[in-house]
């Protein structure tokens, strides 16, 4: 770049071309931030000063309620049952979409993201159209005393599908940037295939499967649609915290309902703090990564 | 095989198999499933079921208040994302890491207080109704719904499309003696408009499946402020089950076209990106 040096102070007022004047500049701010205001910061705000609206002694009963506790372990349970398997489904699908080369790989990948655009109500249709007493197997499991739809297996189902691609859709790019060129080098020195997976490629993703973890755990956690179709919304037995939620708020409770969903709401406050944690890492990574190659030349 | 050829890291057959073994019992099944039972419906009773008058208004409410919601964010994504990207200002960090809120909350939760804003107590409802504005209850508050729930799409995708555009063009134009407004015009906007476009029907497609915000500010009144999806639960609750896979077999069609799209506009903007 051929650029002619000029000493201007700092603090200059003058406008480059590429900026708007200061009066447009705030104003687009202030919009933007107005915006933000109605749509994100109230609506935040909002579920913890309702929560608290009767006091700490009363957000306390409500959530030790038997319901609400039983709702806490329900959901912690489809959580705990359909993010582990998620993450060994996103290792594998990673580990045969970005090593290997087969045909048909972008049709796999369009199936991987399915559960994305089928709306959370149709995927609880589908479990009770398999399940359900009218459904597929619904007499023979009836006949055997099983029950899925209205039950807890029917929620975990539901879960799992709609959670499906989450760890996947992180895992598969990550690791198709990285390329297989240090599982290789691994192998040629002599260790073995598990030991390639455990010590190269699960540390060299391993910021990428653990955004892939956050996100498929608070929608686990946080899931109504797919789940309030296959629950039979029973208190106590198949009510997770977001259909407890609506229960309570149902009965006329607001601030009874306040209180369980203020928990949802740190979780998703958890969820984008360890993001926000995970891209500042990343962009550190990578300056220290570029200045380090600048040293180097 | 040609992966053996070139390719000397073990385990295709087990995680390949595994990934097919599993997409097919949690997703590819119950698809299955879904599509044969719509199979067994007749032409007629298909196109009865799916375009009842309350279906028909359902649909009306679903796509309309999904295209405005998304439109909205269309306009002010691209001014947050334009914000974020080329102004510093107290809480600018805050605010970029607040923009993906909406993906991490709950749909319940975000309808919970939503429609506890702006009811007649709340507090953006108690300035607002007096005036006319009500919120919750009516059509108006589906909209303010799904706009929450699209909210960081917009943003998101256009955020790496503003970083990377090349300053030196629109140097080139103030050099040439281009206004600001016709810099904007006639060089960022075209280079934005994929990505809006694409933020857009991303947003829309969320919209229009969307369920769990839009329960508890609509109201659900048949013909006035039900929801598609809404309208497939209560058939399940009728025991329709026909009825309700109709329904949701327009909503599944509707849902792809839309993908199709996506698809199409992420290519075309791919474009414009480097």
């Amino acid at each position: 770049m051929s650029t002619t040096i000029i000493h201007r102070p700092s603090t200059s007022q003058s406008q480059r071309g590429t900026e708007e004047s200061p009066a447009v500049k705030w104003i687009l701010i202030g919009l933007a931030l107005a915006f933000c205001l109605v749509f994100l910061l109230l609506p935040l705000a909002n579920v913890f000063i309702q929560a608290f609206s009767k006091g700490w002694r009363y957000y306390l009963t409500a959530l030790s309620h038997p319901d609400s506790l039983s709702a806490i372990k329900l959901t912690l349970l489809v959580a705990a049952i359909c993010v582990p398997i998620n993450i060994v489904f996103g290792l594998a699908a990673g580990w045969a979409v970005a090593k290997f080369e087969f045909r048909g790989k972008p049709l796999l990948i369009t199936l991987i993201d399915l559960p994305f655009s089928v709306s959370p109500v149709v995927a609880g249709l589908m479990f009770v159209v398999l399940f359900g007493l009218q459904g597929f197997f619904g007499q023979w499991l009836d006949n055997h005393n099983l029950k899925i739809i209205f039950a807890v297996p029917g929620i975990v189902l539901a879960t799992v599908f709609i959670t499906f691609p989450f760890v996947a859709r992180e895992l598969i790019p990550v690791m198709q940037s990285i390329g297989v060129e240090q599982e290789e080098a691994a192998l040629t020195l002599g260790a073995n295939g598990w030991q390639t997976f455990w010590k190269v490629t699960l540390p060299s993703v391993k910021w990428g499967l653990i955004y892939g973890i956050i996100l498929c755990n608070a929608r686990a956690m946080g899931e109504f649609g797919a789940v309030s179709v296959v629950s039979g919304h029973v208190a106590g037995l198949t009510n997770t915290m977001p259909l407890q939620v609506e229960k309570i708020y149902n009965e006329y409770d607001a601030a009874g309902a306040f209180a369980i969903a203020s928990l949802l709401a740190l979780l998703a406050l958890f969820t984008l703090g360890i993001k926000t944690f995970l891209e500042w890492r990343q962009a550190r990574d990578y300056q220290r990564a570029q200045r380090a190659g600048a040293a180097a030349l | 095989m040609d992966h053996k050829k070139f390719n000397a890291l073990p385990g295709f057959g087990l995680t390949m198999g595994f990934v097919l073994l599993y997409l097919s019992a949690v997703v590819l099944i119950p698809f299955a499933g879904l599509i044969i039972r719509a199979c067994g419906l007749s032409w007629s009773d298909f196109f009865h079921l799916a375009t009842t008058d309350r279906a028909l208004a359902a649909y009306r409410l679903t796509f309309g208040a999904s295209a405005i919601a998304a439109l909205t964010n269309a306009v002010f994504g691209t001014l947050v994302g334009w914000v974020l990207v080329r102004y510093d200002f107290p809480g600018r960090r805050f605010l970029d890491a607040m923009v993906d809120f909406p993906f991490a909350l709950p749909t319940a939760v975000a309808g919970l207080t939503l429609a506890n804003l702006f009811s007649e107590k709340g507090w953006l409802g108690s300035w607002l109704v007096p005036l006319g504005i009500k919120g919750a209850f009516t059509p108006l508050g589906v909209v303010l719904a799904l706009t929450f729930v699209g909210l960081p799409f917009v943003v998101r995708t256009l955020q790496p499309v503003l970083q990377n555009l090349e300053r030196e063009v629109e140097e080139a134009a103030a050099t040439l003696g281009a206004s600001r407004f016709r810099t904007f015009v006639r060089i960022i906007a075209p280079s934005l408009l994929p990505a809006v476009l694409t933020g857009f029907a991303l947003a829309f497609a969320r919209a229009i499946g969307e369920y769990g915000s839009i329960v508890f500010i609509s109201g659900n009144l048949p013909f006035k402020t039900e929801i598609a999806p809404y309208l497939i639960v209560m058939r399940l609750e009728e025991y329709d089950y026909t009825g309700a896979i109709a329904l949701a077999v327009v909503l599944l069609i509707f849902s792809f076209l839309l993908l199709g799209a996506i698809n199409l506009l992420e290519h075309w903007s791919s474009r414009f990106q480097h």
